[in-house]
């Protein structure tokens, strides 16, 4: 029987209600009283060095009240990288400044240089377009490969190479790894490229300075999922401000998918003009800015090595990746293709050697970061398209092999050889159940019609793991991170018995609102309409870290039944004193507390009142109220995994591929909300068919964005996709945090790329195109025609 | 957007005359000067709206070739020209999305001629007449490349006259983002002969492929153009297709068209 509220119930959404009707409260809804509108005036070429800029004119437009440039930022600091990745020789990463506004030179198309604040928006635009710049253009440098060629070519003076760092994984396997392959009966090697992407929010990014000269105190409006690590950003290394001075509200977002995670120069020049101003300054990004300025995802180009046995059993797996970084580091860029990345190249296998090595590379082109996956779709592509590959040179079946290799489950927790501990897990069943739900055994009949209708029909498989709910601080210390990766939320019990909890996670589409307050009311037996979820302020919410990597049930959840326990323990004390009867006799059920074995009780509510009437109270030994915040800071990662089925018909005469298939089997730990899993789950392998077959940031040899609009740059429709069965039936609980849950937010971005494109291969070769062995993403129908052709 | 006056006028010589006031330019569904103005590519002073104008609009008979207004929008072709003309209904309701079909126009679309637009597909496969307050235009001297058309400064397309072919079939292949035509082949067979017009693959614009009209002409049938090819050199290349996947589409198309028209 589904469950009508509480965890497990497929509770709809409650903040849809405000969506749907057009009450939500997005940033670009805020009107401040007295507020004027920047204009920022980016780079239009993709390298230059900025001689001068004449704002003269600028300045004596109508409603014109500042004009800001780079140079009235130099003073401030740089926005800083969250992770320090050292070379493999022991060398520190190299991290340029990333100014507020450029100076000196401009290095991307869209790199902003200069603002303009006026009375609206129009004048400010047309402000905008008097001022003069003199930049000098100087060569671009956007392939990679050419970057760490050419010394020549510098996108900051001080980098030869334009390498960040070259990471080794584990640096000391790389001599065994070696030494596997040259002793492997069978090699298989990949080259392939892991496309750029723009990450296409919604919602562009926005944001609102308000400076108080009566207080001195700064609020920022703004598009983030991080609230807390923005002010951060924004007090302590760029504008030098005192925390507690600073308070940055993310309200209502819509939409991120990593892009909002980090912090943007505009934010901090919309600050500082609210401050020369004394007026509220407001921001809003159009479409174009958004493709051009927002950090984009991926960018990969890899060439990977799988060694096996004939039987296909895999000996070793080695992988050489330029990952750009674009221009400027952007706060996790680090991370994304090494921790996030390297570290996940076993996969859900039990490959015994492992060797990753990953350079980091500055090019002209827009920053790079997290983007829905962050690094594991990365890794799951190239680790799934090599196993595919090496199945079709040795002629095994490629369901086969994965089984085969497939970490059992009773060897968990596992260690790899890339340095995680998977902590439970049952490949085996997910894969079982994938072929049951995806009806391998119809697809022959499927494709045999398929055929009628002049139509190739190909089979695709992926079994996938991830690591999600970031994660150990003091792991991650270890690895780099300038940050720790913990959560926080406190529980208020009101007087009257209802419930605010203040959560360190943002909700910027994911249904926070509605999940966490099924679980509250779970654990505290209260309706969950008595529940309100508080989110995103950072003068309400504790210090939490904010929302991406999956984490925010697994470590922001778990704050939170962490304070309900301490709501419960405190509840106890008080219930024992109000029925005189010892601590360790209250069992606390269904929202009361009653002395065991008796019918004596109180009520949830006669408790919380009682905190704040305390009458009849033990106040010698117990504060008063009843609000307690906890903590959390987990113990690993949680590792969800699942196997993913693609099919696809190919029309061999256009190259046009239709995904006509897609099934996932998930195991995502305990789920708290099916509905919204699925949900997730749908939205990710959209993007990640987005990925596989549309979507691609294409830049020219001179750093010009050819997919700068959605009349180049594909995203996937509802016509593009095909229903998707999904199951998360064969659920291993996470054990190591306490609602057991392992975190589903990105897992369908992760899994689906390589299923498609395997799907795409497997068709081609069924229908006798064999010596088609890769195609790069995204398989467009004129690529996939012109694969046909040679 | 920069600033403009706007007029509405309510007769085709009301607009000529607006027309000719400096920096002014006609406003017909504004699905592709709008976007252009908003981005600041365009400026017009001022913007004369042409679907005030009551003989611009609808689809009728006359002398039994179908008469679409100039200032028609794509859903009410796609809706009224069925029964008369049903390739020609199908190519207005596969342009865009509802709303852009709601509000663009056959006018508009021949007058910007955009090189990956549906309708000169059409226009030139049919061999229709594009009239304007002060002439008649054939389809074969209307397209003159990208972007360029026959129209003077200032001059309106008031209607378009298709002659009703006794088959037809119009086949787009979708660009992946803009869903305009990455290559669209109309293919009309007529009593004199087979006409073929290719948009969205020439860098010069909509075209006729001769070759195939021959042989088509001669027998209607896929199989009549299996041979052919088309040169790719004066093809579109760019990130969604290069030339010569595009003169493929070209000649799939075709044979698609033959099969499909009705
Ligand atoms: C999202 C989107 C998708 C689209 N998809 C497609 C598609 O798949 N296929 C396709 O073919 N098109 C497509 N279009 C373009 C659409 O068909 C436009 O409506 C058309 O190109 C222009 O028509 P309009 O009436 O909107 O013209 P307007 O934008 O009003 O005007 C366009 C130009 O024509 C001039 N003009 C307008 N009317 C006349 C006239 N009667 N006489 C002389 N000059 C005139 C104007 O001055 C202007 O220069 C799409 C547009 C959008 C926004």
């Amino acid at each position: 029987m589904p469950k009508d509220g509480g965890i497990g119930a497929s509770t709809i959404r409650r903040e849809d209600i405000r969506f749907l009707t057009g009450k939500g409260r997005y940033t670009a809804d805020i009107n401040l009283r007295g507020q004027a509108y920047a204009c920022f005036l980016r780079s239009e070429v993709a390298h230059g060095r900025i001689n001068r800029i004449d704002t003269a004119e600028a300045r004596a437009m109508p409603g014109v009240l500042a004009v800001m440039t780079g140079a009235d930022f130099a003073a401030m600091g740089g926005n800083p990288a969250g992770w320090h990745i050292p070379s493999r020789n022991g060398e520190a990463m190299k991290e340029p400044k990333r100014p507020v506004l450029a100076h000196g030179k401009v290095r991307h198309v869209g790199d902003a240089y200069a603002v303009v604040v006026a009375e609206t928006l129009e004048q400010a635009r047309d402000a905008a377009g008097a001022i003069v710049a003199d930049i000098t253009e100087l060569p671009a440098v956007v392939d990679m490969a050419q970057a760490v060629a050419n010394p020549d070519l510098r996108v900051h003076d001080e980098i030869a190479n334009n390498v960040c760092f070259d990471w080794g994984w584990i640096e000391d396997n790389r001599a065994a790894v070696d030494a596997a392959f040259k002793a492997a009966p069978h090699v298989t090697t990949l080259e392939l490229v892991n496309n750029r992407l723009v990450p296409n929010a919604m919602e562009p990014r926005a944001s609102i300075g308000d400076y108080d000269s009566g207080t001195g105190d700064y609020k920022l409006y703004t598009t983030s999922q991080n609230p807390h690590l923005s002010r951060l950003l924004i007090a302590a290394f760029v504008m030098g401000i005192p925390e507690n001075k600073l308070t940055v509200i993310a309200p209502d977002v819509g939409g991120g998918f990593g892009s909002k995670i980090y912090h943007y120069g505009e934010e901090a020049a919309v600050l500082a003009a609210s401050k020369a101003l004394n007026r509220p300054v407001k921001w809003v990004a159009d479409r174009s800015e958004s493709f051009l300025s927002d950090a984009h995802g991926r960018d990969h180009v890899t060439r990977i090595e799988l060694a096996t046995d004939l039987e296909g059993n895999f000996l070793a797996l080695r992988t050489e990746t330029l990952a750009n970084v674009g221009a400027y580091l952007s706060n996790f860029s680090t991370a994304t293709p090494t921790f996030l990345h390297g570290t996940l190249m076993a996969g859900p296998y039990r490959t015994p050697l492992i060797y990753v090595n990953v350079k980091a590379v500055f090019t002209n082109t827009a920053p790079v970061d997290a983007y829905r996956g962050a690094g594991r779709p990365e890794a799951t592509f190239s680790i799934e398209r090599v196993v595919d590959k090496m199945c079709r040179e040795l002629k095994l079946d490629p369901v086969a092999v994965r089984r085969k290799n497939l970490i059992q489950p009773d060897q968990f927790p596992y260690t790899t050889p890339v340095g995680l501990v998977y902590d439970t897990g049952n490949y085996p069943a997910t894969l079982d159940k994938l072929i049951e739900i995806a009806d391998f055994s119809g697809f022959e009949a499927r494709r045999a019609e398929s055929a009628r209708r002049g139509k190739l029909r190909g089979l695709g498989l992926s079994t996938w793991i991830e690591a999600c709910g970031i994660a150990p601080s003091n792991l991650v210390g270890v690895l780099g991170a300038r940050v720790g990766l913990y959560d926080v939320a406190t529980v208020r019990v009101n007087a009257t018995g209802n419930i605010s909890v203040m959560t360190g996670a943002h909700s910027h589409g994911q249904g926070h609102e509605t999940v966490f307050a099924q679980i509250v009311s779970d654990k505290l037996g209260i309706p969950a309409s008595s529940i309100d979820i508080v989110h995103g302020d950072t003068s309400k919410i504790p210090f939490g870290m904010g929302s991406y990597g999956s984490r925010s049930l697994a470590v922001g959840g778990s704050a939170m039944v962490k304070a309900v326990d301490k709501i419960i323990a405190k509840g106890k004390k008080i219930a024992a004193h109000m029925l005189e009867a010892a601590e360790d006799d209250i069992v606390f059920e269904d929202g009361k507390f009653s002395v065991s074995g008796t019918d004596k009780a109180k009520t949830f509510g006669e408790i919380a009142f009682s905190a704040y009437v305390p009458h009849n109270y033990p106040l010698e030994s117990l504060e008063p109220g009843l609000e307690e915040t906890a903590f959390y800071d987990p113990a690993n990662f949680t590792y969800p995994a699942g196997a993913y089925a693609c099919e696809v018909e190919v029309d061999a005469e256009t190259g046009r591929v239709e995904v006509v298939g897609f099934a996932c089997a998930d195991d995502f730990g305990n789920v708290m909300n099916p509905m919204i899993v699925n949900g997730q789950v749908h939205g990710g392998v959209a993007q990640g068919i987005g990925q596989a077959l549309l979507e691609a940031a294409a830049y020219d040899d001179n750093g010009q964005l050819l997919t700068g609009s959605y009349m180049d740059y594909a995203m996937p429709r509802a016509d593009d996709l095909p229903m998707f069965t999904v199951d998360h039936s064969c659920n291993t609980p996470c054990t190591h945090n306490p609602l057991g849950v392992k975190g589903c937010g990105e897992a369908g971005a992760i899994g689906s790329p390589p299923a498609v494109v395997n799907a795409v291969i497997d068709a081609l070769h069924r229908g006798g195109h064999t010596k088609v062995t890769h195609i790069n993403m995204p398989l467009t129908p004129s690529r996939v025609w012109s694969a046909i052709q040679n | 957007m920069h600033n403009f006056d706007f007029v509405k006028p309510s007769s085709v010589a009301d607009a000529v005359r607006a027309l000719s006031a400096e920096g002014a330019q006609a406003l017909s569904g504004g699905q592709t000067l709008l976007p252009t103005m908003k981005q600041r590519l365009a400026a017009p002073a001022v913007l004369v709206s042409l679907t005030g104008i009551a003989d611009t609009r609808g689809v009728c008979l006359d002398n039994g070739a179908l008469s679409v207004g100039g200032a028609t929008a794509h859903a009410v072709v796609a809706q009224e020209a069925r029964k008369y003309y049903p390739a020609l209904a199908d190519l207005a309701g596969g342009i865009g999305d509802p709303a852009v079909r709601s509000r663009g126009t056959i006018g508009g679309s021949l007058a910007n001629n955009d090189p990956s637009a549906c309708y000169p597909a059409a226009v030139l496969a049919s061999g229709a007449t594009v009239i304007t307050d002060r002439r008649r235009i054939a389809a074969d001297d209307f397209f003159q490349g990208m972007f360029a058309t026959a129209l003077h400064d200032g001059e309106i397309i008031t209607s378009v006259v298709f002659p009703i072919p006794e088959k037809a079939a119009y086949v787009k292949f979708n660009q992946p983002a803009s869903r305009f035509a990455l290559t669209g082949v109309f293919v009309a067979k007529y009593g004199s002969g087979v006409r073929v017009a290719v948009t969205g693959a020439s860098a010069n614009g909509v075209f006729r492929w001769t070759e195939a009209e021959r042989a088509l002409s001669a027998s209607f049938t896929p199989a009549a153009i299996a041979g052919l090819s088309l040169p790719s050199d004066s093809m579109i290349a760019d990130l969604h297709g290069s030339a010569a996947y595009r003169a493929n589409l070209a000649r799939v198309l075709t044979g698609r068209g033959v099969a499909s028209a009705h």
